[in-house]
């Protein structure tokens, strides 16, 4: 028994030696980056991957932005001689859905950069996972203001995001409701999300300092139907408008409640961008008329959005965009190939080598790129967003929402 | 004689009977507080507790499936709420061509009735193929069979349903006659919520009606007290229990479609969480015992909505609402202090004795 096992042990060990030798002499180039390179053979395809939420109630922010990814990788078609490979993960707009997701997606070597998360609450599990695989991770509608916050522990190497901050958003929401609505009491919910909660947080913060009252701060479960008594419950306040940035599902529901309950008949109602899209219009239906959600400013794009990628969209996908983060998404994609093509070597067969850490620095580097969203420069801690935001107001059985503000 | 007692009460019953003073203690000392605090006036409150009772209508019509069918085949069906999903996840599709021809508007006790119909007749045919393939085979098998063939059922219909009509949302089409208030006793009231309180009761009458006073109630009653002795006595096992999921199926639907009035979006994981509350109303009226299911249904229901701003707002507790189910399910596990076996499950438990 113990000879059988010997036998089997040297076999074993003759052979991992005989591979490790043979190993590094098959390849010319040496990778010296600190943490690691990928080797892409000649033929083979750029493997790249999304994590976003394709699936659910919330599925169309997520396929709005893959969509955005593919047309970019469709333009670009090939980089230095390689296809490009595009898999992914359903991210769940959930933490639980960003560990699944960034557990498998960090398992697998060939991956190069990830796009996604789509929801923030996914990018605070997924972004430690895809950041310690040694990938670049960048996010075209994560919004949460911690994750690219200089010094935050969320602030993960390897994390970059072409989304606005949620500092912005609820300074811009709050400012509009003094300077549009003459709003002086408001109240907020939010569905327990990261995304929503920072946004509430920052809207009530702004409100407040400009002169206005909290009347309450609530908050929901997104699985929840029955927003009605949570509704009813904020009436004696008397606030004027109620902010709850939360996603399509449940803010659909609670602009139908919030118009059929006591005392709320004729409070202004005001979403964020999670809720910019068609379902949010036909699951409130008439309730929607005069609906407001802050938004990336789509008039301040730039104008090959109109001239490109729009008609593009409906040649890829049949559509209008679904939802709002598409053209991050895009931009996201083209400074991750423009990244690889400045770092990535050649070998003289095809083979391409793309040392970790300098796509890392390289697209923290990115200076000035002329984007669908703006002039984009990415911040050391990986903001690349030009955030310009308005405000959209929706009206009964149409889509999309008409900007009223600024 | 202290020794007897000492031995009969154990560490764990201590342990729960704290709990239960404790569940007591923060509810009355909570509504106290939040009473003096006078945030609310008293048309705050009639307005939750009405919302309460719309939402406890449509509980009670789903629990009453989870309990007739553990009625009579001791098992929880928990692919109901599925079959809740079912009946209005159809019908929208009829409800949104009837308004785009413009009959929906034009002749809404009709169209209404036609949605109504559909989805009872969808739920209910659901519920008895249901029956017939998942369950029927495995009625012999050991307990836990039939109910982990449940799940599985409810995950396959859920999915189902996400083929076939994909993730997004559906939005009924909104009545006009049920738009607005109507003024009860100087106090504006939702059309929509007197409709659902009101349906609710009649329907829940009429089912009880049904299996208290006709003959096929009386089969039913049988069935559920002894299979094999009804099966001696020529009453047709496979057709009553048939007839039950039938009835129970049929009674999802309708109350799918009261759901549907107070939230009209339909959802493919819509019946999830309606399902674990009648489920759980089911339990806290005692299972089994129909009118305990109306009951039960009606105090989760305006527990939801009243606890959380009476419990906790007076505690000066943040966003009380994000707890609402917390502290339906604590009030639950109080009552089940008190009362093992639900509300008025005892009395079914005398008469079977």
């Amino acid at each position: 028994m113990s000879k059988r096992l010997l036998i089997v042990f040297s076999a074993l060990i003759l052979a991992t030696m005989v591979l490790s030798a043979c190993g590094p002499k098959a390849s010319a180039y040496e990778c010296t980056d600190s943490i690691g390179c990928v080797t892409v053979a000649s033929g083979d395809p750029i493997h790249l991957a999304y994590a976003m939420v394709i699936n659910g109630p919330d599925a169309t922010l997520g396929i709005d932005s893959r969509n955005g990814v593919e047309i970019a990788l469709a333009e670009k078609g090939q980089l230095l001689g390689h296809d490009f490979q595009l898999t992914g993960e359903d991210d769940g707009c959930s933490a639980e859905g960003g560990q699944a997701a960034g557990t498998k997606l960090a398992a697998d070597t060939t991956i190069v950069a990830v796009f996604g998360t789509s929801c923030s609450s996914a990018a605070r599990v997924a972004a430690p996972l895809l950041s310690q695989a040694g990938f670049v991770t960048i996010s075209a509608s994560n919004t949460a203001p911690d994750l690219t916050l200089p010094g935050n522990e969320n602030n993960w190497p390897g994390y970059l995001r072409t989304a606005h901050s949620d500092t912005f958003q609820g300074a811009a929401a709050a400012q509009f409701a003094v300077d549009y609505l003459k709003a002086t009491k408001a109240a907020t919910i939010h569905d327990g999300s990261l995304y929503a909660e920072s946004l509430a947080n920052q809207f009530a913060e702004s409100f407040t300092g400009l002169g206005g009252t909290i009347t309450a701060q609530e908050a929901v479960d997104p699985n929840q139907t029955d927003f009605k008594s949570v509704l009813t419950s904020l009436a004696p306040g008397g606030p004027e408008l109620i902010y709850y940035p939360i996603f399509i599902k449940a803010g659909a529901l609670i602009t139908r409640q919030a118009k059929e309950t006591t005392g709320l008949e004729n409070v202004a109602l005001m979403g964020a961008d999670g809720m910019f899209s068609p379902d949010v219009s036909s699951g409130a239906g008439d309730a929607s008329e005069g609906l407001y959600v802050s938004s990336p400013d789509l008039s301040a794009f730039s104008e090959k959005y109109s001239t490109y990628f729009l008609p593009k969209y409906q040649e890829m996908f049949g559509s209008e965009p679904i939802s709002i983060f598409h053209a991050h998404a895009y931009d996201a994609a083209w400074i991750v190939m423009n990244a690889i093509e400045k770092v990535a070597v050649q070998d003289a067969d095809g083979t391409l080598h793309i040392p970790r850490q300098a796509l890392r620095d390289a697209m923290y580097a990115t200076k000035g790129y002329v984007g669908l969203t703006g002039n984009l420069s990415c911040s050391p801690t990986g903001d690349c967003a030009n955030p310009v935001i308005a405000v959209y107001e929706y009206h009964a059985g149409e889509y999309p929402p008409v900007k009223v503000w600024p | 004689m202290l020794r007897t007692l000492r031995q009969r009460i154990t560490v764990a019953d201590i342990v729960v009977w704290i709990i239960g003073l404790a569940i007591a203690f923060v509810v009355v000392y909570g509504s106290i507080k939040t009473l003096q605090a006078g945030k609310y006036d008293a048309r705050v409150w009639i307005d939750l507790t009405i919302t309460g009772l719309a939402l406890g209508g449509v509980y009670a019509l789903i629990a009453l499936g989870y309990t007739i069918v553990y009625g009579v085949l001791k098992m929880i069906n928990f692919a109901h709420s599925e079959i809740f999903m079912s009946g209005p996840f159809t019908a929208v599709f009829l409800a949104l061509a009837l308004n785009k021809s413009g009959f929906w508007n034009s002749h809404p006790f009709i169209s209404i009735l036609l949605v109504t119909i559909l989805a009872a007749v969808v739920s209910s045919t659901l519920a008895i193929l249901l029956e017939k393939i998942a369950y029927r085979p495995l009625r012999y098998a050991p307990r836990l069979v039939p109910l982990i063939t449940a799940i599985g059922a409810s995950f396959f219909l859920q999915y189902a349903f996400r083929g076939f009509f994909g993730s997004g949302l559906q939005a009924y089409p909104e009545l006009d006659i049920l738009k607005g208030t109507w003024t009860i006793g100087s106090i504006p009231v939702y059309k929509t919520q007197v409709v659902v309180i009101v349906s609710a009761l009649i329907m829940m009458l009429i089912l009880y009606g049904f299996v208290m006073l006709t003959k096929m109630g009386k089969a039913m009653r049988a069935v559920s007290e002894d299979k094999d002795v009804a099966g001696l006595m020529g009453i047709d096992v496979d057709r009553i229990i048939s007839t039950t999921f039938a009835v129970g199926g049929a009674a999802a639907g309708l109350g799918g479609i009261l759901y549907i009035l107070l939230f009209p979006v339909v959802h493919f994981f819509m019946g999830f969480i309606p399902g674990l509350k009648a489920f759980t109303a089911a339990v806290l009226g005692g299972i089994g015992n129909v009118p305990g299911a109306f009951l039960g249904a009606m105090i989760l229901g305006i527990l939801e909505a009243v606890g959380p701003s009476l419990f906790l707002n007076g505690m000066g507790i943040a966003a009380p609402y994000q707890l609402k189910d917390a502290i339906a399910f604590t009030i639950l596990v109080f009552i089940l202090i008190i009362r093992p076996s639900g509300i008025l499950g005892e009395r079914i438990t005398q008469t079977k004795a």
